[in-house]
């Protein structure tokens, strides 16, 4: 079966280091390194880890024809965008990133992705796009289907995408990339590397401070073993990614979310512009808008296990009388809390910190609360 | 010490065999956060869940390698579960079970064929 499996720029530089491979969205994948998915957690936490997330889908859409007036070509771009999603993509200021959500027209997620817009003004009337590893190819059929004959969508899934994370990520970053440690949380631009451009994000799905840097091909595994080659720095594998993401309440899509599930009942709101609401400009609006009136039926939330083994994917939730009320979308063990959490959907009601409730375990009923997301607060650098 | 190919070793002691999970098993699972142990007094047929060890990722079952019922099990693994990765094939046993069929035992590998077995995967 592996042969059939697409390989990373840094294939070969993580079967050299002893990873252990999976399955992962149709590529092969390092679950974890030798440390293990436990240290490896509990180092990024504490110092910087190196991710390979070159499975997903960075991609830039560019205006077929530029007026020259870089706001209104930014303007233009963003609109064939924002007729897919619920963000404010106008509103993007040079150099800013902004966390959107891929919506059809019942107001489900198709994905979750980010849509940045470039520093330059000579590059303005393009988008810098990534969207999740499993659903890229659908994606990028939308976004090409909403730009034809308006401009072009150019994959970038070709290069490697290297997540650097930990509260000593910008310190490393700095070394090889002395400007990184200039972005502010969300922000991003393009650099030169070995004769080479690579676009670095401060943005990530662990919770820390962080970059996430788009490297081509031919310096990937040379700016990987740069990376690596720092003591601060570890690679870390799939297994810990997720568990840090989970610690910070991030949804995974496919798992948290999916094409049923809308940004409101996600506790995504924060990603719905207020502006674009009030226009009721885009796919599934008036469902949004009516969520947000009250007619909500579910809510993501965070569960803490009090007693028990950790509560996993599809364990059933129920509440404090036993009546089954919502299933767990994602769970385990935080290394960071030594405990197990969990997130999942429950009716509004019951969507409040310190509401209780069960999850079922191999046919156990073990007692849990709602607690607040994230479980472990983040550490984003809001102004560098 | 006699072994499974599921990776489950059982040691004999007159008629109560202690079992756990061998060296190879448990590097392979990674950190053990969560164990559960049966209750004593539960009867197990060869081959049903008698355990489970939880990583950080996932739950595995650990499997009874003999039928027989189960008249201790290693609590202490509940406040200390990292002693299955410290101590796989000593300290961290999950549970002793008295011996149905004693003969099932001559039936398990013995070191040297577990050995050459691992070398298989």
């Amino acid at each position: 079966m592996t042969e059939s499996l697409l390989r990373t720029p840094l294939h070969q530089a993580h079967i050299a280091a002893g990873a252990r491979m999976v399955a992962f969205a149709g590529y092969d994948m390092p679950v974890q390194y030798r440390d293990g998915v436990l240290k490896e957690h509990l180092w990024t936490r504490e110092h910087a880890g190196a991710f390979d997330v070159s499975h997903m889908g960075p991609a830039f859409l560019t205006l077929n024809e530029t007026t020259g007036d870089p706001d209104a070509d930014h303007r233009a771009v963003s609109a064939i965008v924002e007729t897919l999603v619920c963000g404010d993509i106008a509103g993007l200021k040079p150099g800013q990133l902004r966390y959107t959500l891929l919506l059809n027209a019942e107001g489900g997620m198709v994905d979750d992705l980010m849509v940045g817009r470039p520093h330059l003004m000579a590059r303005q009337g393009m988008l810098y796009l990534v969207v999740n590893a499993a659903t890229k190819d659908g994606d990028f059929a939308l976004i090409e289907a909403a730009a034809a004959g308006k401009a072009r969508l150019t994959r970038a899934d070709d290069r490697a995408l290297i997540a650097l994370q930990g509260p000593e990520a910008a310190a490393v970053l700095s070394l090889l990339i002395p400007e990184a440690g200039e972005l502010g949380f969300m922000q991003f631009r393009r650099f030169e590397l070995h004769g080479e451009g690579v676009v670095v994000s401060r943005s990530g799905y662990t919770g820390e401070d962080g970059f996430e840097i788009l490297v081509p091909a031919a310096i990937a595994e040379r700016f990987w073993t740069a990376l690596l080659a720092d003591d601060r720095v570890r690679p870390i594998g799939l297994g810990a990614r997720d568990s840090l993401r989970l610690e910070a309440g991030l949804p995974l899509y496919g798992h948290d979310a999916d094409a049923t599930v809308s940004p409101i009942e996600a506790n995504l709101a924060f990603a719905v512009s207020k502006k674009r609401l009030k226009a009721g400009d885009f796919p599934g609006a008036a469902r949004i808008a009516a969520e947000r009136a009250g007619e909500l039926r579910r809510l993501r939330v965070g569960l803490r296990v009090l007693e028990g083994a950790p509560a996993r994917e599809g364990a059933e939730i129920l509440d404090a009388r036993g009546e089954t009320v919502g299933r767990v979308t994602s769970g385990g063990f935080a290394p960071s809390l030594s405990a197990p959490i969990a997130m999942g959907f429950v009716p509004p009601l019951m969507a409040t910190p310190g509401a209780p409730l069960q999850v079922v375990v191999r046919g156990k009923a073990q007692p849990a609360e709602v607690v607040a997301m994230p479980f472990v607060p983040h550490r984003y650098v809001r102004n560098a | 010490m006699r072994f499974t190919k599921d990776h489950e070793w059982i040691e004999v002691d007159g008629d109560v065999a202690t079992v756990g999970i061998t060296a190879y098993a448990a590097d392979q699972l990674g950190d053990v956060v969560f164990v559960e142990t049966p209750a004593v007094g539960k009867s197990v047929k060869k081959g049903d869940g008698l355990a489970v060890v939880e990583s950080v990722k996932a739950a595995s079952d650990v499997y009874a390698p003999v039928t027989g019922e189960v008249v201790d099990a290693n609590a202490a693994l509940s406040d200390t579960p990292e002693t299955v990765n410290q101590s796989p094939e000593g300290d961290g046993w999950f549970a002793k079970v008295k011996l149905a069929d004693p003969s099932e035992v001559d039936a398990l590998m013995d070191r040297d064929a577990y050995e050459a077995f691992l070398a298989t995967l």
